[in-house]
């Protein structure tokens, strides 16, 4: 009775990866001396995969919830399965990934446990007995601590901000959670689902190339492209591209969009406000091409180059292709 | 359909790093003589609640949680953008809150209010970016929750959403009262009023509560108080290295140093 659970999800058929970042945030709570489990939630065979996965990870018992409404999306179908297993469990902790289903649960269920709740969080840890939460604020100016002393916890975490941990396999076993769910009674239900082609991925690529505003418009970004080909990295955007429909929505970078942590991050044309600076500030060499050398955009950039893009990126190209040979 | 929209004045989030600061003694940021903005994603929930307004009728109530001072710019905006009319829960203590107790008095605000059938509010704040006051405000309220919603569409009764997704959209029925948060695509660009939307909007009601008169009921409390130990400025161990020279050259300077540091 009792430890951590983590709420890990195979709403798409296989084990999220958010779900072994949580794993990572369980072992980092270990001085706890808590036994760590997890609640897994999903529809099909793939939760047999998910189990052995989560089993591979050090996760000893695998609370399987198997439902056909435990799909995409389906945040309150998600909640209603979390009941029993939080009913059996008793978690004191409970790690929830700040996905699109997450970051609706985390809240929710909270509430109803009347739980202590830190939400988006990049970094757990244990400290005197409590748990301890940092979490960006002021977009991302600030790092905030917070100290969660009431039982049971609720941590949702940002995804991307922990690391998968390395295998810890486990003799684990797998327990079948009686779930009901009427589908009548859900108040929000999924009726669709829209993908979007994402620019494939822009989460896992070890370059990124992001464009901003200063592109001044869609036709920029075949520049962009063609550099990311290059350098064999991946194409995203800050807010305003996207809000403007210049490129997908699934393409954003930023507080709002997806955080990225790749090893050369270039920015073009980029500004650098607080939620896209949010979002890439992870990156372990930060590149920014920009007009204005006052762009805030230069105060977290390792190197920087005070030109139009127009003109610096296709010099960029040429010597990338002088060097490779091409 | 009745409608309240959520919406708090912020800290300029893009204001310059050296006016940028955190009080030692409360550990948030310092707000005196900083300009103050609309929160980054509450007009386009403003928007969004004006919109399916202007469709199917009803009306919008702006509510604002925050010391009455600093909160006129928010009242005023709302109501000459098409808001119907305002009310400020007064509080001082509002900015320091975090979002649960923030959660708390806005549904305590909204029981205040009357009878809703859709909250509205932006999908995160520009300052401390929890994503909890929706989903908060939703439990309170028993009503249903959908976040990150960019589009409202009534249809027989019930609505269809479009939420925005970790890969896409989802569409999603939702059956009313509901408590949605709102964020931005370029369908719910806020409107820009008129000369005449703000002269009209002068004459529309503004009720400031006290924010004593709208405590909590006791047994809906929410989530439990966590402390909030630090808030502290990374220390910037960057500084950025200019590559001088024509558009050639600090393309050559670029290569070398990223071969440099083993990135080509």
């Amino acid at each position: 009775m009792g430890g951590v659970c983590i709420v890990a999800t195979a709403l798409e058929g296989t084990l999220a990866r958010t779900s072994l970042e949580l794993v990572g945030g369980a072992r980092a709570l270990q001085p706890l001396g808590l036994e760590v489990s997890a609640a897994l939630l999903g529809h099909g065979p793939g939760l047999t995969a998910a189990a052995s996965e989560l089993h591979r990870h050090g996760v000893g018992v695998v609370y399987r919830c198997d439902h056909p409404l435990l799909s995409a999306g389906q945040s309150d179908a998600v909640l209603a399965a979390l009941q029993p297993v939080v009913a059996r469990v008793r978690p004191q902790v409970l790690l929830v990934a700040a996905d699109t289903v997450g970051r609706e649960v985390a809240p929710r269920l909270a509430a109803r446990l009347r739980a202590g709740l830190a939400t988006e969080c990049v970094q757990v840890e244990a400290a005197d007995g409590a748990v301890v939460a940092r979490r960006q604020v002021y977009g991302g100016r600030a790092l905030a601590t917070l100290v969660v002393q009431a039982r049971p916890a609720v941590l949702s975490v940002k995804p991307h901000a922990l690391d998968v941990p390395a295998p810890a396999p486990v003799d684990g076993r797998v327990e079948d959670v009686d779930v009901s769910i009427d589908a009548e009674a859900l108040p929000a239900r999924v009726r669709q689902v829209l993908r979007e082609q994402a620019e494939f991925g822009l989460e896992e690529a070890q370059v990124v190339i992001g464009g901003g505003r200063g592109l001044g418009g869609p036709e920029g970004l075949g520049l962009l492209r063609e550099l990311a080909q290059l350098m064999g990295g991946a194409v995203g955007a800050s807010r305003p591209p996207t809000d403007a429909g210049w490129v997908p929505v699934s393409w954003q970078i930023g507080q709002t969009g997806k955080t990225i942590r790749p090893a050369l991050y270039i920015a073009v044309g980029i500004s650098g406000a607080t939620q896209h600076i949010a979002g890439v500030s992870g990156s372990r060499t930060i590149v920014a091409i920009n007009r204005d050398p006052e762009a805030p955009i230069f105060s977290v950039a390792h190197l920087g180059i005070v030109g139009d893009y127009r003109e610096v990126v296709p010099a960029l190209i040429a010597r990338v292709k002088e060097l490779k040979g091409t | 359909m009745e409608i309240i929209v959520c919406l708090k004045q912020v800290v300029d989030p893009e204001l310059p790093a050296r006016d940028f600061a955190i009080d030692p003694v409360t550990q948030r940021q310092v707000r005196e003589g900083r300009p103050l903005v609309i929160s980054t994603y509450d007009e386009n929930a403003l928007e969004v609640g004006l919109q399916l307004k202007d469709r199917v009728g009803g009306k919008v109530t702006a509510l604002t949680l925050g010391p009455a001072a600093a909160s006129g710019d928010a009242i005023r905006l709302a109501l000459a953008m098409g808001a119907d009319e305002a009310v400020v829960v007064d509080d001082p203590q509002a900015p320091a809150r975090l979002g649960a107790a923030k959660a708390r008095l806005l549904a305590a605000a909204v029981r205040r209010l009357g009878h809703f059938d859709l909250v509205l509010c932006g999908c995160e704040s520009a300052d401390w970016v929890e994503r909890v006051v929706g989903p908060l405000l939703a439990e309170a309220l028993q009503a249903a929750c959908v976040t990150f919603v960019s589009r409202i569409e009534q249809v027989n009764g019930t609505l269809l959403v479009r939420r925005l997704a970790d890969e896409g959209f989802h569409l999603v029925e939702v059956r009313p009262p509901a408590v949605l948060s709102v964020t931005s695509d370029e369908s719910n660009r806020p409107r820009l009023p008129k000369v005449k939307d703000i002269m009209t909007a002068r004459r529309k009601p503004v009720h400031t509560w006290p924010v004593a008169e709208v405590a909590p009921q006791a047994g809906e409390e929410g989530p439990l108080e966590v402390e909030v130990r630090e808030v502290a400025l990374p220390e910037r161990t960057t500084r950025c290295e200019f590559l001088p020279g024509d558009p050639g050259e600090q393309a050559a300077a670029l290569v070398q140093r990223l071969r440099e540091l083993k990135l080509l």
